[in-house]
């Protein structure tokens, strides 16, 4: 079994992938992309509460994973109807021309 | 040991190389499959971590289900390259990546500085991370927010054909 690797390693690699996954959200304009970068965010966190569950012996992390990924699954449901409705109504998904919620 | 390292390094720079990829490329069904390839590295990275459970549900549920439902809908918008924003995109970007240094910054070195982190494996994570033990676990103490799940992924499954819907009236 694996031995030498240091935890430290997977929390500055899931560091890493959630910080990718936040300039993915900041920087891009279309709505699918920006979703998938919430993707990535949310397999970061999971990186984190595995390791942790791993090296502490503590099965509760793992369970955790198990509803984020199912609260990940509804939110892959909602959001990508949410995004057929938007194209239906403005013929485009690029979040800065939305802006039918504007007060 | 080398073998295990060589392991861990290869599918930590496939993550995020295709993670890079998937924030980056212009076109969306390029995103989605270089997606597809980061689910699968962190899949492996599980692995590694002997959570067998959630590495098999990794693969089931966001390479198998999200992912079809995602290019489903890119193929159904029928969407082009993304052109970009001309005026304000330099500034956004700017402003992304100086943000993405401090927190990566900041997180790194907040696990980097700490001398007591646990660096080895307990021989317990051989046992606590196969489906029979987190089954177990699932349909006893979690029962009540297992059950919790289930309503809210129906209610998804609904709101989902109510929005995605033509309106009736």
């Amino acid at each position: 079994m694996l031995e030498n690797i240091p935890q430290d390693y997977y929390l500055a690699l899931s560091a890493i992938l959630f910080t990718i996954g936040t300039i993915g959200v900041l920087t891009r304009r279309n709505a699918i992309i920006i979703f998938m970068s919430i993707e990535i965010m949310l397999n970061a966190v999971n990186l984190t509460l595995v390791s942790f569950s791993a090296f502490m012996g503590d099965q509760a992390g793992q369970i955790f994973v198990f509803f984020v990924m199912a609260v990940a699954a509804a939110e892959a449901a909602v959001g990508l109807a949410i995004v057929l409705g938007l194209f239906r109504l403005k013929q485009s998904i690029y979040v800065d021309e939305v802006n039918i919620m504007k007060w | 040991m080398e073998l295990q390292s060589l392991f861990f390094a290869f599918l930590a720079i496939f993550a995020i190389a295709s993670a890079v990829v998937t924030i980056a490329s212009k076109h969306p069904v390029k995103s989605a499959m270089s997606l597809i390839v980061h689910f699968f590295s962190l899949a492996g990275l599980y692995l590694t971590l002997n959570a067998e459970f959630v590495s098999i549900v990794q693969i089931l549920v966001y390479a198998g289900a999200i992912m079809v439902l995602v290019v489903f809908v890119i193929m159904l918008l029928n969407l082009g390259d993304e052109e970009k924003l001309k005026l304000k995109f330099n500034l956004r970007f700017v402003f992304a990546s100086l943000f993405g240094v401090v927190l990566v910054f900041q997180l790194v070195s907040a696990f980097l500085v700490n001398p007591d982190v646990i660096n080895v494996l307990p021989t317990a994570s051989l046992k606590i991370g196969t489906a029979e033990a987190i089954g177990k676990e699932l349909y006893t103490n979690y029962i009540i927010p297992f059950e919790a799940i289930s309503f809210l992924l129906l209610a998804a499954i609904v709101g989902a054909v109510m929005l995605a819907k033509k309106k009736i009236d």
